[in-house]
């Protein structure tokens, strides 16, 4: 069902803020990875902000859906999200990647409130993914997991395992979405190692596809209503996005993988998303 | 889980290979509880997990040749509330998913429990790819994890029962087939963490896991007739943790430490008692038997165990070369760290 004017203008205001919080926790953190953390989310704020079945005041409540972030390294990105989900204090935020913080680059979900598995090895998330949604048939449950992959990682073989036997089994109460925003570590897909065309490879593995604009929150809620409604298997979302989305010397720079920030950048940053949103 | 609580008789066993057992056990634990899960990769009908899905095919989850997916399954399940039992050869669980099991499983410090079939040199005639002598080093070396080496299959049925309400991920390492019983019925007290005196002897100890314990306790029985030696034999079942207090008491009393086991000779058994005796600063003769830092050749399995000297003529011989040796026995105990 399409967004009301008043939905998109919330979600919309979400991200803007968010975009900030993460800049600010980018800064703080000495060191982040803010390119893949702007691109992602969007994703993370349809999720969290329509249609999670969750609660922050009971993080392991059993019936609630599951986010499996396999790009773990989206960690600077998903906390922020958490902490105005109100998992924990936003102030924590200050702490991340400090010596004895809870927070490192990668989360981990014996230490951070709201994230349901530890990630950070490229390519083992789908296949947690996978377990969880086997675990929820197992139960008769009929929560759902998701699980926010790169679209680097979509090299590791071990994706390609769990996506295998997540249409084996038919597993219909599984959304992937790939944050495909064209650039691995050391420059593009196309330069390093090709991945095209993923559409047509996660069909081939029995998935149901559709590629979207992973920064507009119609589109972005189309297909999350789409893969909701269908039964026949697992669905998987292509969201292309932009590395750095909202930071205009970010966008599309490989050097953006991961980086620190200090006043200025910080400063210029924050202003650029101000800009982006100004447009809205 | 009660004491005696197995379906199966010590007669039954006689024919029953330790990985047979360990089907017939999960079956039963299965019927005791709904949050067992099982789940293999092309190996259901190997590693006797196959049992469980003739069972409850329901709660089981054959994922293909795919180990890595094995493992991360594995976990997602134990994320749902589940007790997933997982099961392969020990090669691939400890070295094509060794990193699944490390960082899915046991730094989320996951219900897992690993029962890993075919390890050492067991596999025999299939070779070197398909023997594992890392697996104890590597398993030991993964935070939370519990390893268990079980001497037969007697101990097997009572390791898995007893890796059901252990807190974490546990790793059981069983070998291929039919490899005779030390444990003579299935009426004695098992606890994981704690070494079990197998005989008791004054003269030297031989510490040895899995396979290994029954050659101990029949080399020791020609020894005590044939050289009048008194030879301590401990059933060292659980690597880690490893049983301090019964390593220690053999050292002040036997004063001479032997270790057997079906594994590199690095970092497994051996690595894990000598670590112990080092750090107590108290001195003792010691040697470690096992694969010496090469791989293992082809063969019946008794050839390897004979070649390797893991049996009964292997220990013969490791006890009276460590007999024989000049070895100063400090009386003066006390005066070490």
């Amino acid at each position: 069902m399409a967004l009301s004017e008043s939905e998109l203008k919330a979600l919309t205001e979400k991200a803007h803020q968010l975009r900030k919080d993460i800049i600010q926790t980018v800064a703080w953190s000495g060191g982040g990875h803010a390119g893949g953390a702007l691109s992602q989310l969007d994703i993370l704020v349809a999720l969290y902000y329509k249609y999670l079945n969750i609660d922050p005041s009971n993080p392991e409540k059993p019936d609630r859906d599951r986010v499996v972030l396999s790009k773990g390294h989206g960690g600077v990105g998903y906390a922020p999200v958490l902490a105005d989900k109100g998992y924990f204090k936003k102030e924590l935020l200050q702490t991340f990647n400090h010596t004895g913080s809870s927070f490192g680059m990668h989360l981990d979900k014996n230490k951070v409130p709201g994230v349901d598995a530890s990630t950070g090895s490229l390519g083992h998330g789908m296949s947690i993914a996978v377990g969880l949604a086997l675990g929820a048939k197992f139960a008769k449950k009929d929560w759902l997991t998701y699980c926010i992959m790169g679209d680097g990682e979509q090299h590791e073989g071990s994706i390609w395992e769990g996506a295998m036997a997540a249409a084996h089994y038919k597993l219909n109460n599984l959304i992937g979405i790939v944050d495909n925003n064209n650039l691995c570590i050391d420059g593009p897909l196309t330069e390093i190692m090709d991945v095209s065309p993923l559409d047509k490879k996660w069909e081939a593995f029995g998935w149901k596809v559709k590629i979207i604009n992973g920064h507009d929150f119609n589109e972005i809620c189309d297909a999350i209503d789409e893969a909701q409604a269908y039964k026949d298997g697992p669905f998987l979302i292509i969201a292309q996005t932009v590395k750095g989305k909202g930071v205009d010397y970010m966008e599309g720079a490989k050097e953006w993988h991961y980086g620190g920030l200090d006043g200025d950048m910080t400063r210029k940053a924050l202003e650029s998303i101000d800009r982006m949103y100004a447009g809205k | 889980m009660a004491e005696g609580s197995v379906t199966w008789s010590i007669d039954d066993a006689d024919h029953m290979t330790a990985a047979e057992i360990y089907g017939e056990t999960l079956v039963q634990l299965g019927e005791e509880r709904e949050d067992i899960v099982a789940l293999t990769a092309d190996l259901a009908k190997s590693t006797k997990i196959g049992k469980f899905e003739g069972r409850f095919p329901e709660r089981f989850i054959n994922v293909g040749i795919a180990e890595q997916n094995l493992f991360g399954i594995g976990a997602g399940l134990a994320l749902a509330g589940f007790v997933p039992f997982i099961s392969t050869f020990a090669v691939f669980a400890s070295l094509r998913a060794g990193e699944q099991v490390r960082t899915d499983i046991c730094y989320q410090n996951l219900d897992c429990k690993i029962i890993a079939t075919h390890s050492g040199i067991s596999f025999g005639q299939a070779g070197t790819t398909h023997h594992c002598t890392e697996d104890l080093a590597v398993m030991r070396s993964f935070a939370n994890m519990t390893v268990i080496a079980p001497a037969d299959g007697v101990e097997t049925a009572k390791a898995v029962e007893a890796s059901v309400d252990w807190k974490g991920p546990v790793y059981i390492r069983i070998g291929r087939g039919f490899e005779p019983w030390v444990h003579k019925d299935t009426n004695y007290n098992y606890e994981i963490g704690k070494g079990i005196e197998m005989r008791s002897g004054s003269d030297i100890t031989v510490i040895a896991c899995g396979t290994s314990v029954y050659a101990a306790v029949d080399a020791a029985e020609v020894l005590e007739k044939e050289d009048g030696l008194s030879v301590r034999v401990i059933d060292m079942h659980t690597i880690k943790p490893i049983d301090r207090d019964i390593i220690m008491k053999a050292v002040e009393e036997t004063r001479r430490i032997v270790t057997f086991e079906d594994h590199n000779i690095i970092g497994g058994l051996g690595s894990a008692v000598g670590e112990v005796i080092v750090e107590s600063g108290k001195g003792c003769a010691f040697k470690k038997v096992g694969i010496p830092d090469e791989y293992s050749i082809v063969g019946y399995p008794e050839d390897l165990y004979n070649h390797f000297k893991l049996d009964t003529d292997g220990v013969l011989e490791t006890v009276r070369e460590v007999m024989g040796k000049e070895f100063e026995e400090d009386e003066d105990w006390e005066d070490e760290i």
